[in-house]
């Protein structure tokens, strides 16, 4: 099948199989590797992204359900050159380890912050609680999710 | 002149003697404390390419005709096979390659484990090639399996001789004791879980096989692999610039890769063979579950007069003996100590070394049997510790390089002193309570780990060495030590990593020995670099060397000249200056090992038998720290980890069929960042005087070994109830809680 979306602002045309993700389709056709398959069944939300602006596990989206949408990905959130806040604050507080979890964290936090300027602590563990790291501890994620808000 | 010497090498416990040649003298260590690059919290020089999904890990490598391979596994965890139809396999469509039984080592007809691999098949999509293996089908004679780990002891399905250490007279021990206490533990099967599973793409270039793995040991799997397909060990290159993680499970090549080189072999073409998140959690590894039937007796006064243990290890169908009784032979002082274990060969998955293996178990055992013992003994538990202090070590009395658990033991006051405070706070069926626990690990570190370090016109650096970064931050840590003994800004400093072709051998990233391996061979490469710097400098101005310094980037002089780098390096166009360093030896005759303590605060409720960790304190003695911020990210992982090891996470097997019944993260649970309790890092850093030109140790295992002991005895402190079985869950702790409760009404209906 043919869809057409917009990722990150351009325009994309993709022929895909009618059972594949839209994970797949964002990695494997369109040359946007930064969202991860860790699990493909929605539990660790490495793949997070945007879909009209709601975020979601797109591997738990079919690539054809994105026909005629938007999409953000982890590429997609830096503007101009200048990273996004919450990118600059995994950075500089050390959320990030191996990172292979930290696209998913980064588009989940950044997507918080859109809806909650001010988070608190429990509303922070509520938001990213679907996202899994297996090495940070996550205590510096909490850190880097209060810098990114403070700014 | 090189000298050829013999040394003792150590990984997780695991001692081999070998020769090394140490080429250089040892350069002196910097004095104590934070330096203007080491020892300041520095953010990874990597960090914004992983934070914007521009690191490209081995599951984002894309090669031209690149094909995929899936494999198929047994679904018995012991069985042989009668029928297979490959033919079938090889006709479906996209199909470009199979392999079966008699193609590789790796796969068999007689299964021992469930997903031991038995076929594999090469094609256009993955998808193409799991629908080519439906067609295998696959006729099996199913086979009685050996589960239980104690019928395996008496049975003698064994994968090692039982390893005995017998030191003093353990049963004069016992008699001398004023207290004994016995008891029996048991720890659980856990999965690493790594977010990115374990994954290689190979490449034939003629004769040279190019693997992209995600690997934790470049340098093991280029042998291992060049040693199964008769290859020269340069005739395989093995790349990984980023990985999604490992924690001991990616040490070796791995079925996988064994497939991916075969199968593109056969078809010329780059083949990725990635496992799938259930075949991570059933064929990648695990750490193993123990039994631990031990005894600890002391006099009065608390002195330890006897320890002793049988453990046996659920080892699965391959893996080795981790060192369980090493805790109990080594964190206290004691005369008389027994041990016994026994390393169980069974039809289930093989283990594979997970972050601290052995120590993780064995530590969870005696740190919660000494708090048994402190209660009988009406000692505070801290108290204990510190009359049982071993100066030595235990098991040949050698002295330590460095040992700073004392230290520990002082800082960890402060944090042991809340628990009246803590105990305070309970209310209705909430009980709080306090506990802790110690630490000893290896971590030194050895020999042999090279690193080469050219220098530009433009005065900037590159370390070259074909080393991985696991997710620790090695790339940050080699910057900050090249920086520092050159002079220059961080940004001045890049290091490349990752490529058996393109940098000279470095060390496996395990068994917490990166930064105590690598970090000297970098610095020594680095002073091999600024000694050519002010050789150059001191002939180009006409000064002699001894009054010449490199700092902020420029050659400074005693008497106040200034001239900045690249006014050096430029005379030299396109000439590069080239430094080589190697790892010095560890000190004979002495142990190097990492200590620390913690304390953890919970909150248990007694009617639903809830456990919430809400406070860690770890303190840990790893000699000098060279990136805070990345030191206290290691404790924060660790704890994190030992937490889900303590209270959530354990690998379900079917006891009937040893098939595995937690093959997805929604029933094998890893801990959430809901789950995180306040943490609070102290490391005393202090450097080990007789370690390297650094007197760093690793800091990747320490913190995971005593924090699930340190939760058992804070949920004892607020309850009663004394939890012996990991993971300690709501079942678990009902059932200890009413145990104990037993034990209070017996206790109330004896006679005084």
């Amino acid at each position: 099948m043919n869809v057409r979306l917009t990722v990150n602002g351009e325009p994309h045309e993709a022929e895909v199989w009618e059972g594949e993700s839209l994970l797949f389709a964002l990695r494997e056709r369109l040359g946007l590797p930064g969202s991860k398959n860790a699990c493909e069944q929605g539990e660790c939300g490495s793949c997070s992204v945007l879909l009209d602006d709601r975020l979601v596990c797109s591997c738990l989206v079919l690539a054809v359900q994105a026909d005629g949408h938007d999409v953000v990905t982890v590429e997609g959130l830096a503007e101009d050159g200048r990273l996004h806040r919450v990118q600059e604050a995994f950075a500089a507080t050390g959320a990030v380890q191996c990172g292979f979890c930290t696209p998913g964290f980064v588009v989940a936090a950044a997507d918080l912050l859109e809806h909650n300027a001010d988070p608190s602590d429990d509303e922070i563990r509520e938001a990213l609680s679907g996202n899994l790291c297996r090495c940070t501890g996550y205590a510096k994620i909490f850190d880097a999710v209060r810098l990114a808000a403070s700014q | 002149m090189a000298r050829l010497i013999r040394t003792e090498k150590e990984v997780e416990g695991r001692f081999t003697e070998q020769w090394i040649v140490v080429e250089e003298d040892a350069l002196d260590q910097w004095p104590a404390g934070p330096r203007t690059v080491v020892g300041q919290p520095t953010r990874r020089v990597d960090g914004v390419e992983r934070a914007t999904g521009a690191a490209v890990y081995t599951a984002d490598v894309q090669l031209p005709g690149m094909l995929h391979a899936a494999v198929l596994r047994s679904p018995h965890a012991r069985a042989r096979l009668v029928r297979l139809d490959l033919d079938a396999v090889r006709a479906a469509p996209g199909v470009r390659a199979v392999i079966g039984p008699d193609d590789l080592d790796v796969l068999t007809s007689e299964p021992c484990y469930e997903g031991h691999g038995v076929a594999a098949v090469a094609a256009d999509s993955f998808e193409a090639a799991r629908a080519a293996l439906e067609l295998a089908a696959p006729e099996w004679e199913v086979l009685e399996p050996l589960l239980d780990p104690e019928e395996a002891v008496r049975r003698e399905s064994l994968l090692a001789e039982p390893r005995r250490h017998d030191r003093g007279d353990f049963d004069r021990g016992l008699a001398a004791a004023d207290v004994v206490v016995q008891a029996e533990y048991r720890t659980q099967t856990l999965l690493h879980n790594p977010l990115e599973t374990h994954q290689s793409v190979c490449h034939w270039e003629g004769d040279t096989l190019v693997l992209y793995t995600s690997t934790q040991n470049i340098w093991g799997v280029r042998d291992e692999v060049a040693d199964a397909f008769g290859l020269p060990h340069d005739g395989v290159r093995v790349i990984c610039r980023f990985m999604g993680g490992g924690f001991g499970a990616k040490n070796d090549a791995g079925d996988y890769t064994l497939v991916a080189a075969e199968l593109a072999r056969r078809t010329g073409r780059p083949v990725r063979c990635a496992l799938t998140r259930r075949e991570e959690n059933v064929v990648s590894g695990n750490r193993n579950a123990t039994i631990q039937r031990l005894t600890a007796a002391a006099r009065s006064d608390g002195t330890l007069t006897a320890l002793g243990g049988e453990f046996v290890s659920a080892l699965g169908w391959d893996g080795w003996l981790g060192p369980t009784a090493g805790p109990m032979q080594m964190l206290y002082a004691c005369a008389n100590v027994r041990t016994v274990e026994y390393g169980a060969k069974l039809n289930l998955p093989p283990m594979a070394a997970f972050r601290a293996p052995g120590f993780v178990e064995g530590t969870f055992g005696l740190e919660c049997l000494l708090d048994e013992l402190a209660a009988r003994l009406e000692l505070d538990p801290l108290e204990l510790r510190r009359r049982n202090h071993a100066d030595s070590d235990g098991t040949d009395d050698r002295p330590y390089t460095s040992k700073n658990l004392m230290e520990c033991y002082r800082r960890a006051e402060t944090h042991w002193e809340r628990r009246h405070e803590v105990r305070a706070r309970s209310e209705g069926p909430w009980k709080r309570g306090v506990g802790m626990a110690s630490q000893i690990w290896y971590g030194g570190g050895g020999p042999p780990s090279y690193a080469w370090i050219r220098v530009g016109s433009d005065g900037r650096a590159v370390v070259v060495t074909a080393m991985q970064d696991i997710g620790t931050g090695t790339r940050t840590a080699m910057a900050q030590i090249a920086a520092e003994e050159l002079g220059v800004p961080l940004e001045h400093v890049r290091v490349e990593i990752g490529d058996s072709a393109r940098g000279p051998y470095s060390v496996i990233s395990g068994g917490s020995s990166t930064t105590p391996s690598m970090g000297p061979a970098v610095r020594s490469a680095a002073a091999d670099v600024k000694r050519q710097i002010l050789e150059i400098a001191a002939q180009r101005f006409h000064l002699e060397e001894r009054v010449l310094d490199l700092k902020g980037g420029n050659v400074v002089s005693a008497d106040g000249g200034s001239w900045s780098l690249e006014e050096v390096t430029g005379l030299l166009e396109d000439a590069q200056i080239l430094g080589k360093g190697a790892r010095g030896p560890n000190p004979t005759g002495m142990r190097v090992m990492t200590f620390g303590a913690q304390v953890a605060e919970v909150a248990v409720d007694v009617e639903t038998g809830e456990v919430r960790v809400e406070r860690v304190a770890a303190i840990h003695d790893v000699g000098r720290i060279v990136n805070p911020l990345g030191a206290s990210s290691q404790v924060e992982g660790g704890i994190i980890q030992a937490i889900g090891h303590a209270l959530s996470e354990e690998r379900l097997d079917d006891p009937a069929t040893g098939l595995v019944l937690t093959q997805t993260l929604d029933a094998y649970k890893v801990p959430t960042i809901a789950d995180v309790p306040e943490i609070v890092t102290e490391l005393v850093d202090v450097p080990d005087e007789h370690l390297t030109n650094l007197g760093s140790k690793g800091l990747g295992e320490p913190p995971i070994i005593p924090t699930a002991a340190a939760i058992a005895n804070a949920i004892r402190d607020a309850t009663g109830a004394d939890v012996r079985s990991l993971p300690i869950t709501r079942e678990e702790l009902l059932h200890a809680l009413e145990a104990a409760r037993e034990q209070e009404r017996r206790g109330a209906a004896a006679p005084a």
